[in-house]
């Protein structure tokens, strides 16, 4: 099984990692992965996305052109890469940022407020931990256990408070991405 | 050892410095930017010694003296960069200085831009520098494989005395993927890599032995001795030429109706819609060169099956590798030819719909 898969959003967002810490999972459950980033000359709120792609055989192209999953953070994403999207494929997106929304009928949407539920944990730079939570709630893409190690290795001496906010926001995101399977 | 989730500028870093390389010279530039930073944090832990020169061109000088006393070196750069830097790497060609030259290929021509390209097919094949003189070209394909490559590099510049280039690009310096490294080179191995050379490079005189004395110098101003060092040179590239091409054949077989041409990262998209296109029963094949001098032309001549109605070159330029392929394939069948510009990398759909107009 192969999935390819786009994250896209503000430079800041975290967009970047999100792919970052889904390959790294994957890599350490044995399968194949690369990431690969969009880099220009972009700065702080200009747009940033990464292709992912985790597959149990060898990877061909980075480049993908059709995503089985798209997490958008921004209506400008969402506009750009949610075309693109497989027939039946999925489309995670932030409401509070996608005033447009999708008008997509072909594949399933799952439409989060993001930035409210993240300030709700009590820091908005978890968002995008509660995007991978949603990705693995709905798709188990990873095993919550493969990111709570890659977070370890990355916080556990840095930040520890902040592994705790990032592990919680993964947990609910895990919850809300279940109740769309 | 287990794997690491990687950039290729910083495996190709790592793979260097395992690999035996103490000195390394370089000016920062993006999208090899990561290399450069690598070194600096990474040589001063391993007792090497990291420059940002002022420029590309003290750097390739640098280098250039390095090599003259038989340590392993190395720089990178992308292609501004590696532009400024030809003339450094013809007098090392023409002085046979052993270094590994890493390019990471952005847009061009001129500044152009930063996004992945592989414009600079010519420059490293065909010349680049002034005279005549070969460069061993390796272009990996994958993290892992850049990796690879850069301590086949060091091995290959050693063995032949000759400057040999890491021909990668924008995309495979960005993109990370898992990587797993040869072991480091241990204090013995690190030893006999140093004295390798003693026979001709610039060496203390400690026996003060006048016979120690060595002269690295790409200047004769004899044109009889001038000839005849060039043709001991061009000696060197037949063995080359003999004993180092190395390719990838991807789902070649006789069944194939097209094979495909590409090297490097472009290679890696074409092999997505190949397996699209298998799917639905078209067979294609893929030949990959990793050497892109010395070129693989009996590979390709001998991967055009009984079915093949084309050859199909894909390149992130404009098409700067069709003339190798066309001396490969030496009229036997037409040679086609399609390619992105501007730092515009093509997609696997890309690809496949180009394919499919085929059948």
């Amino acid at each position: 099984m192969t999935t390819e898969m786009i994250c896209a959003g503000f430079g800041g967002q975290g967009v970047l990692t999100i792919g970052r810490f889904l390959a790294q999972a994957g890599m350490k459950e044995g399968k194949n992965v690369s990431w690969l980033p969009s880099y220009g000359p972009e700065m702080r709120g200009g747009t940033a996305n990464v292709s992912t792609v985790i597959s149990d055989e060898p990877i061909a192209s980075p480049i993908v052109s059709y995503p089985d999953l798209l997490v958008a953070l921004n209506q400008p994403s969402l506009d750009k890469f949610g075309p693109m999207v497989r027939k039946d494929g999925i489309i995670i997106y932030n409401t509070n940022m996608c005033p447009r929304g999708c008008k997509r009928d072909d594949v399933q949407l799952i439409p989060v407020p993001m930035n409210d539920i993240a300030n709700e944990i009590g820091s908005a730079i978890v968002l995008n931990m509660l995007a991978i939570g949603i990705i693995i709630g709905k798709t188990g893409l990873v095993k919550y256990e493969s990111i709570e190690e890659v977070l370890n290795s990355f916080l556990r001496e840095k930040n520890p408070e902040l592994l705790e906010k990032n592990l919680q926001a993964i947990k609910r995101g895990i919850e809300i991405g279940k109740q769309y399977t | 050892m287990s794997k690491i989730l990687m950039k290729g500028n910083e495996a190709v870093a790592e793979a260097a410095i395992r690999a035996g390389c103490r000195l390394y010279f370089a000016y920062p530039i993006t999208p090899q930017s990561e290399l450069i930073e690598y070194m600096a944090k990474m040589m001063p832990k391993v007792g090497g010694t990291f420059i940002q020169a002022e420029s590309e061109v003290a750097a390739i000088n640098m280098v250039y003296g390095a090599a003259g006393v038989g340590k392993r070196v190395m720089t990178s750069s992308s292609s501004p960069g590696i532009s400024l830097k030809q003339e450094g790497i013809s007098y090392m060609a023409g002085a046979e200085l052993p270094a590994v030259i890493v390019n990471v290929q952005r847009g061009g021509p001129g500044l152009g831009d930063i996004q992945p390209a592989q414009g600079d097919y010519f420059q490293a094949v065909k010349g680049g520098g002034h005279g005549d003189y070969q460069l061993i070209v390796l272009a990996p394909c994958s993290v892992q494989e850049f990796a690879d490559l850069a301590s086949d590099a060091f091995d290959l510049a050693d063995k032949y005395r000759n400057p040999v280039m890491i021909l990668a690009d924008g995309m495979l310096g960005q993109m990370m993927e898992p990587v797993e490294f040869k072991p480091a080179k241990t204090q013995e191995e690190l030893e006999a890599l140093a004295n390798q050379h003693l026979s001709w490079c610039i060496c203390p005189n400690a026996d003060g032995d006048a016979k120690h004395h060595h002269e690295i110098n790409s200047l004769e101003l004899d044109p009889e001795i001038l000839e005849k060092h060039v043709n001991k040179l061009y000696e060197k590239y037949a063995e080359i030429e003999k004993n180092e091409v190395r390719y990838e054949s991807y789902n070649v077989s006789d069944d194939n109706e097209i094979l495909c041409v590409a090297w490097g990262t472009a290679a890696r998209v074409v092999k997505s819609a190949i397996n699209e296109l298998a799917v639905r029963g078209k067979s294609i094949g893929l030949v990959r060169p990793i050497t892109c001098w010395p070129y693989p032309y009996e590979a390709i001549a001998s991967a055009i099956g009984p079915k093949v109605k084309k050859v199909y070159v894909f390149e992130l330029n404009s098409g700067q590798m069709v003339e190798d392929v066309k001396i490969a394939v030496n009229g036997k069948v037409p040679v086609d030819f399609w390619g992105k510009l501007g730092g515009i990398v093509f997609t696997p759909a890309d690809i496949q719909a180009k394919l499919e107009a085929c059948f």
